[in-house]
């Protein structure tokens, strides 16, 4: 079987962001980058179904240079080689954008199945999987806590509001996007790391010219929606005044 | 004009269809009509209920391959609606099923859709939409490019329910869809529960959280006795129930429980959205984090800075002490 798995590296959860003069972006040269986390659990089943089912993971990622970490990086948890599709403006484009480039890198590749997390942890469109499966011509499900597939044929559960499942099935070739917690990650061992250097990576030019569908026209720190009375002082101090107002102002205890 | 795509189960409409009317009417500013449409097999209760809004009009479009939701047939539904309708923006809720349809419906239609949209701004003559970036972290103002329809899906609780305007009763009108049902691909089975909560803690009055700044599923132990010392049940963010640190019926948040209580305590909780639709609606919010800019002091009534580690045993004492 042929398993594709699409990551995307983000900043890491404790970068604390920084804006470009103009505001409309972060500054990049404060980011340190890591794998987006629900992609991580996508790479993970994907190695999993290969375990299963036999056949190939593929790991493709969409960005400039630098993207290559998190394509090295899954390349040494044990995905078989990799598709870069490479380009600056794919380092800022919308979900739109990146699944429009690679759905064109990727067309010929003939997979049967197209994993990815359900959004990322940057931007947060949750898109790409869905625009990927339609330019590609796949049924599609998202929010997927687990997979079944058998006689050709994928039964996938999916995840709804407050605690509710539902299990869809449809026909292979399809794309599914995976929710944190499907599984539990395993990590790159040393060997791992070794032979991922020999690994293949193609790097692919986007067909067309990037162009996103969405805007960023500035970008600023969220406003309070409460007036937030902040607590200082040691440990203790902060204890007894947390616990004097609960008491005294909130009525909360 | 305006279209909204309504959202119901069973017939029955949810609270998110209502905020969505109230996000559609901020959007037109009275000067645009707005038409609701509902989809589903019988679905005629849930248009009689939309037509109390102020809007222009309400579709029931009704087909059995309809009665429960696959993404393949609410993307060709919705979008013969659109096709006939012509309209400038599609508002839909940004629910699990929006999420698992809209991109696709905006593939197909070849149109821009805005996510998890949480405000609307005018400036310059232009319409940006808010939304969260980076984890909550920032707020974006974002504007939809090319030709219209642009699609937008409204952040649960952006808007209130009950600030969708009431009318004068619009007219329903009631269509078959425009599907073909041997072209939909997937199936879907009954929605079923894992297991049925053991506890409820929607009914909790006090409620002390506990997210990724455990750090270990050791510490966990740490959060279960200030929950104690609180008289409260013990809940966690997603990625502690992910790790197998507490059971998922624990878990608050979109994809867990959503919860109001008079209390509710978050320790090492930084407050990316989908763990704050589940708890914004408490009464007093306390908020512990050792990052000053986590989103979750933007919802908090009292904040600590600093490292749960100390904050939590001094709490637990002084609690304890009176």
């Amino acid at each position: 079987m042929k398993i594709a798995v699409c990551i995307k590296q983000v900043p890491t959860r404790e970068w604390q962001p920084r804006l470009t003069d103009d505001r409309r972006w972060v500054r990049d040269t404060d980011i340190s980058y890591e794998m987006n986390e629900p992609d991580a659990y996508a790479l993970e089943e994907a190695l999993r179904l290969k375990e299963k089912h036999g056949g190939e993971v593929v790991v493709i990622s969409a960005g400039p240079a630098r993207v290559q970490q998190v394509i090295r990086e899954a390349l040494a948890r044990g995905a078989d080689r990799a598709i870069h599709v490479q380009d600056d403006a794919l380092g800022v484009a919308d979900a739109w954008a990146g699944a429009l480039a690679v759905a064109a890198a990727v067309k010929d590749e003939g997979f049967d199945i197209v994993l990815t997390g359900l959004q990322s942890d940057d931007q947060g469109h949750g898109q790409f999987g869905p625009v990927l499966a339609e330019r590609l011509g796949m049924p599609h499900s998202t929010i997927i806590m687990e997979v079944q597939i058998a006689d050709g044929r994928l039964r996938a559960k999916r995840e709804l509001e407050g605690g509710w499942f539902q299990y869809v099935t449809m026909p292979l070739p399809a794309l599914l996007t995976i929710q944190s917690g499907i599984n539990q990650l395993r990590y790159a061992t040393l060997k791992g790391i070794m032979a991922a250097k020999k690994k293949d990576i193609r790097v692919a030019a986007p067909a067309a010219p990037v162009a996103s569908r969405t805007r960023v026209v500035s970008l600023s720190l969220p406003q309070k929606s409460k007036q937030t009375a902040m607590i200082g002082g040691t440990p203790q101090e902060a204890a007894r005044e947390l616990v004097r107002r609960l008491r005294e102002e909130a009525r909360a205890l | 004009m305006i279209l909204v795509v309504a959202e119901q189960k069973d017939g029955r409409l949810n609270r998110a269809s209502w905020e969505t009317v109230a996000a559609a009417q901020a959007l037109a500013a009275g000067t645009a009509p707005i038409t609701v449409a509902v989809f589903g097999h019988d679905v005629a209760g849930a248009a009689a209920d939309l037509a109390a809004a102020d809007v222009a009009a309400v579709w029931a479009v009704s087909h059995e391959a309809l009665a429960s939701y696959t993404p393949d047939a609410y993307v060709t539904a919705v979008a013969d609606v659109v096709a006939q309708l012509q309209p400038t923006y599609v508002c839909l809720p940004h629910t699990y099923q929006t999420r698992d349809f809209a991109p696709v419906l905006a593939a197909r239609l070849d149109r821009a859709l805005v996510t998890d949209i949480t405000g609307l701004v005018r400036r310059d003559g232009a319409v940006l939409f808010t939304r969260p970036m980076f984890q909550g972290k920032l707020v974006a103002e974002v504007a939809a490019d090319g030709p219209a329809p642009h699609l937008l899906s409204w952040q649960i609780g952006a808007f209130r329910a009950d600030a969708a305007a009431r009318g004068a009763g619009a007219p329903v009108t009631t269509r078959a869809a425009g599907i073909d049902p041997a072209a939909f691909r997937q199936q879907a089975e009954p929605p079923f529960q894992e297991a049925k909560a053991a506890v409820d803690l929607s009914q909790a009055e006090r409620i002390v959280a506990v997210g990724r700044g455990i750090k270990a599923q050791e510490h966990v132990a740490l959060a279960e006795k200030l929950a104690q010392a609180f008289g409260a049940e013990l809940a966690a963010s997603r990625p502690i129930c992910d790790n197998g640190w507490l059971p998922m019926e624990r878990q608050i948040g979109s994809s867990g429980q959503t919860v109001a209580p008079k209390l509710y305590v978050a320790i090492g909780i930084s407050g990316a959205i989908q763990h704050l639709v589940g708890m914004k609606g408490s009464r007093t919010i306390v908020a512990i984090n050792k990052d000053a800019d986590a989103p979750i002091f933007e919802v908090a009534d009292y904040g600590i800075q600093g490292d749960l580690f100390e904050l939590a045993p001094a709490i637990i004492a002084e609690l304890g002490a009176s």
